[in-house]
């Protein structure tokens, strides 16, 4: 099979690659890009795990196909980290308790990220409905609640 | 304490929110080929023909293996080696690998696997326990304690028949507990591989790599010597990967034959199909009481569907009856458990091993006993709590208790006088009590080795290494031995370095399972430390003229008690004692102290401590339609102590999380395809969007408290969390619902659909209930006598080669 080729920008670079056309945006990070930040839970939408930034809006990557990501740009984990230094985000998850096994939080950072993106000071229930399709089988989400509260305030400061 | 006690970020939290965590599937190795398993398509057959001729020939394939190469069977527990990595000859459930195609990438090996042809002759299909008692034949196994029984047990420890006749009241009930599944986000994966020495190193997603190692060793005939097991962090684990897989031995034998990386990850579907989750148990429960609410003696029978394979159902089987004494006193007690084959995917550990099912059933068949009694449930349950320093009638020896402060905070918190059965017709609350192990007692193989060995490095620079074989699932265990030995070092958890998990490179650790980490890694962490500390402690000593019993490890320093302005910095001390002592290096291990219990199946539930939780459960319920919502639920977990109370309430609030998807929606049940089609049991919704879990919108307010009375026996006093409190709030949701609306669900999930049937029940006339009406008949062996502590027993059986022992000899071969 003849691969395929796009040019788009990944957290923040110009970036090129190519891959065999069948795969997803997930495989094409993962398994293309060497970014193996953004996980697998389903292949099928189900889990929130494979959330990535298109544009800025949460996607599931594994239901986008790489060849359409032609000019697109794609952050991912990996690209929150800023100067160095985590992203408010980040480093309430790591305080709070928000990680425990954290296969699934790269797909809740990205998605809380554009949830403050968009709503700075979004209440319970709007974090609640804007992470309701990231699934967690560790925490039981409430530290993940208190994690995204606690990024608004640092934000503020 | 510095480090113990204060909530702080773990030490490979960095790590996880940056994405940089490496699970298995995250490895990307030169050379790398990609595994896919053809699984079985029928529940039940004899394997007539397997051609492997067109998928061996189709581009990019490099290799086609069948049970042909696995001639060894293996299987976690040493009484049911009864796997093998490709079915030789037989298929025992839809889902049963079969053959293995190694190709150039995933694509190339799943069109491979179309290609390969294989010839079933259909069996008989056992698609539940009624099935497997009524037909003896064919066996589904050829070992086991008759026909398509896996294992029968029966235990009693003094008379339960006179504890019966001399109570006020006797309580009599049937529940139904359904299986369900682990669900870890990440699905299983492994990678094979040769090291450039020609060892084998296998990267896997298990929460047991000594055992996985040990299982190895056996079914691919080789030293254990040439075979690294690294465990990979595992994205979510909950007993799921503790048995050895089929994926982890056929990526092995490829990566030798082939002298190539071998990748496997699971489809989510497979990962339905491996299981190993919770077992469906019909129970059945007699307790005698008196009017005070005093036990005079119990009685459980449970009958457990165990799916094609033995995995650790031996274990899991004896857990059902296992700890009912531990949380109440219960003077005489009798045991009887029935485990069957059927042609379903196996059966195992879920977090709570064979403990939920009963532990819903007995605190239910409680609520019914205060409402008989008319004693509030709390009063109850305070009433009858366990002594703390006790043997139970099943010899099991019970440490610190803090249950009676558990039931009393969770009442004071929830508010429960104004509440329980005051609250409007659709809201109620219900309580429920439960306890759990601090790891196993035993191990799963027969040995007087350590349980948890910890070694520590420490160098010129300062710097500390601490390796253990314990495997972090996402619990924690890197940061509780970090924790540990930066306690007693007087250094900061972020100043070591854990390498743990890697069978090449870290002491043994049997892994991570029965709650046991924190304990028994904690304590071996504990002395490996206190080692170290004394060395640098004579080093200093030496160096600063001072008695070492005036040193103080703390914050990086080591400083003298009565004027700490004297004195030398980590790595300082670290540099005296090197030149004292030469290369520094201490270790440490722990082993469970001996079991009270000398009678057969006695090692099943010796502990050497055990957690205790109490929980409140608010549901709203609506009558017209059965719709249960749950706003809030309080529970207070008896610890010992908190070593990071980050994580703990992370435990605490994920086990209620867990719980409520197994008390409302979660449900691994099976389907028969039409005859005309195929006949096959399957799975009947091996996906995340149809097997229903909870999401954030599901979840109500969890409010936690933690009880600390330090336990001896753990490490700064720590008892574990990790299982324990999932247990209470299964039957406290089936509790409250009954507080709610007056009916009593009496299993679970406790469905709408179900709730409306009650109802239904109700307006009738008919019982106020849903659940199970009946058990069936088992032709149970002759108890096994074993006189109780009380009654001038010494923990032996007092009858010998009695007809349960005759039969429980029979083993795999």
């Amino acid at each position: 099979m003849k691969n395929t080729h796009i040019a788009l920008t990944v957290n923040g670079e110009p970036t090129e690659v190519a891959f065999a056309a069948y795969k997803t945006l997930l495989e094409v990070l993962r398994e293309d890009l060497n970014l193996c930040g953004t996980k697998h839970g389903c292949e099928l939408g189900e889990c929130g795990a494979c959330a990535v930034l298109l544009d800025g809006r949460p996607v599931l990557s594994c239901l986008v196909l790489g060849v359409d990501c032609d000019g697109v740009s794609v952050t991912t984990v990996e690209g929150l980290v800023a100067d160095g230094r985590l992203h408010p985000l980040q480093d309430t998850f790591a305080d709070l308790g928000a990680a425990q096994c954290g296969y699934c939080t790269p797909g809740f950072l990205v998605t809380a990220k554009a949830l403050l993106d968009e709503h700075p000071n979004p209440t319970r229930e709007q974090i609640r409905d804007a992470l309701s399709g990231n699934l967690c089988r560790c925490t039981g989400y409430q530290q993940i609640f208190e994690a995204v509260e606690a990024a608004i305030v640092a934000g503020r400061r | 304490m510095n480090t113990i006690g204060k909530p702080r970020r773990r030490v490979d939290a960095r790590a996880k929110v940056t994405g940089q965590t490496k699970f298995a599937d995250d490895l990307m190795l030169p050379r790398m080929l990609h595994c896919k398993l053809l699984r079985s398509s029928v529940p039940h057959a004899r394997v007539v023909r397997i051609d492997t001729t067109r998928a061996a020939k189709h581009p990019g394939v490099h290799l086609v293996l069948t049970g042909e190469d696995f001639p060894i069977s293996y299987g976690i527990l040493p009484v049911s080696q009864d796997e093998h990595a490709l079915a030789r000859g037989r298929v025992r459930f839809v889902g049963d690998p079969v053959a293995a195609v190694i190709a150039r990438d995933e694509l190339t090996a799943f069109e491979a696997l179309d290609l390969i042809d294989v010839d079933y002759e259909p069996l008989r299909t056992f698609a539940g326990p009624e099935d497997s008692l009524a037909h003896d034949e064919p066996r589904i196994h050829d070992y086991g304690d008759r026909g398509n029984i896996h294992k029968l047990v029966s235990l009693s420890f003094g008379d339960t028949d006179r504890a019966f006749a001399d109570a006020d009241r006797v309580f009599e009930d049937t529940f139904f507990y359904q299986g369900n599944t682990h669900l870890p986000i990440e699905q299983h994966a492994a990678v094979a591989a040769r090291d450039p020495d020609g060892k084998l190193v296998l990267w896997s997603s298990t929460q047991t790599p000594h055992y996985v190692h040990r299982a190895l060793a056996k079914a691919l005939e080789m030293p254990a010597a040439h075979i690294r097991v690294i465990a990979t962090p595992n994205g979510g684990g909950f007993g799921g990967k503790s048995d050895p897989f089929n994926h982890e031995i056929v990526v092995c034998r490829a990566a030798l034959l082939l002298d190539r990386p071998v990748k496997i990850c699971l489809t989510r579907e497979e990962v339905f199909y491996c299981h190993r989750g919770r077992h469906p148990v019909l129970m059945e429960m007699k307790t005698g009481v008196k009017n005070d609410g005093t036990i005079t003696g119990m009685r459980v029978r449970t009958l457990l569907d165990g799916g094609a394979y033995g995995s650790y159902g031996v274990a899991s089987t004896f857990y059902t009856g296992a700890l009912q004494t531990v949380t109440y006193h219960i003077p005489t007690y009798e045991f009887q458990g029935c485990r069957v084959f059927t042609n379903k995917p196996p059966c195992g550990p879920k977090r709570g091993h064979g403990t939920p099912q009963t532990r819903f059933g007995q605190e239910i068949q409680l609520d019914k006993i205060a409402e008989g009694l008319k004693l509030d449930p709390a009063d109850l349950r305070l009433r009858i709590v366990e002594q703390p320093d006790t043997l139970t009638a099943n010899y099991l020896r019970v440490g610190t208790i803090g249950l009676s402060e558990c039931i009393r905070r969770v009442v004071r918190a929830s508010n429960w006088a104004a509440k329980f059965r005051r609250l409007p017709t659709g809201r109620g609350v219900g309580l429920a009590c439960s306890s759990y192990l601090s790891g196993a007692g035993l191990p799963i193989y027969w040995n007087d080795m350590p349980h948890s060995g910890v070694q520590l490095k420490l160098d010129r620079s300062g710097g500390v290494t601490a390796f253990c074989g314990a495997t972090e699932i996402g619990q924690g265990s890197d940061d509780v031995l970090v924790g540990c030995v930066a306690e007693v070092l007087g250094i900061d958890p972020l100043d070591i370095r854990a390498v743990t998990g890697d069978t090449d490179l870290t002491p043994v650790d049997l892994g991570s399972y029965s709650s046991r980490v924190t304990l028994m890694m904690g304590n071996a962490a504990i002395q490996a430390a206190e080692r170290a500390r004394d060395l640098l402690a004579d080093a200093v000593s030496k160096k600063l003229s001072l008695p070492k019993d005036r040193l103080v490890f703390a914050d990086r320093r080591v400083f003298d008690t009565e004027n700490p302005s004297t004195g030398v910095s980590f790595a300082e001390a670290v540099q005296a004692a090197e030149a004292m002592f030469g290369t520094l290096g201490t270790t440490g291990s722990y082993t469970p102290p001996k079991s009270a219990a000398k009678f057969k199946g006695g090692g099943v539930g010796p502990s050497p401590t055990y957690s205790y939780s109490a929980a409140v459960v608010e549901v709203e319920v609506d009558p017209s339609t059965g719709w249960i919502h749950v706003p809030r639920v309080w529970i207070a977990h008896d610890i010992g102590r908190a070593l990071n109370p980050t994580l703990v309430r992370g435990q605490v609030e994920g086990s209620v999380y867990m719980a409520l998807g197994e008390a409302l929606m979660e449900e691994q049940t099976f389907r028969r395809i039409r005859p005309h089609l195929s006949a096959a049991l399957v799975h009947k919704f091996p996906s995340m969007l149809e097997y229903k879990s909870p999401t954030t919108n599901d979840m109500p307010e969890v409010f936690t408290e933690l009880v600390e009375h330090p336990d001896p026996r753990g490490p700064f006093g720590a008892k574990e969390v990790g299982q324990g409190p999932l247990l209470p709030v299964m039957p406290a949701v089936a509790n409250a619902v009954y507080d709610a609306i007056g009916v009593r669900i009496d299993e679970v999930p406790i469905t709408p659909e179900k709730i409306a049937k009650a109802l239904d029940a109700k307006a009738a006339g008919k019982p106020a209930r849903y659940g199970p009406s009946s058990f069936p008949h088992i032709d149970w062996p002759e108890p096994m006598q074993v006189p109780p502590p009380w009654e001038g027993g010494d923990g032996k059986a007092k009858v010998k080669s009695t007809k349960a022992e005759v039969r429980s000899t029979v083993v795999a071969s």
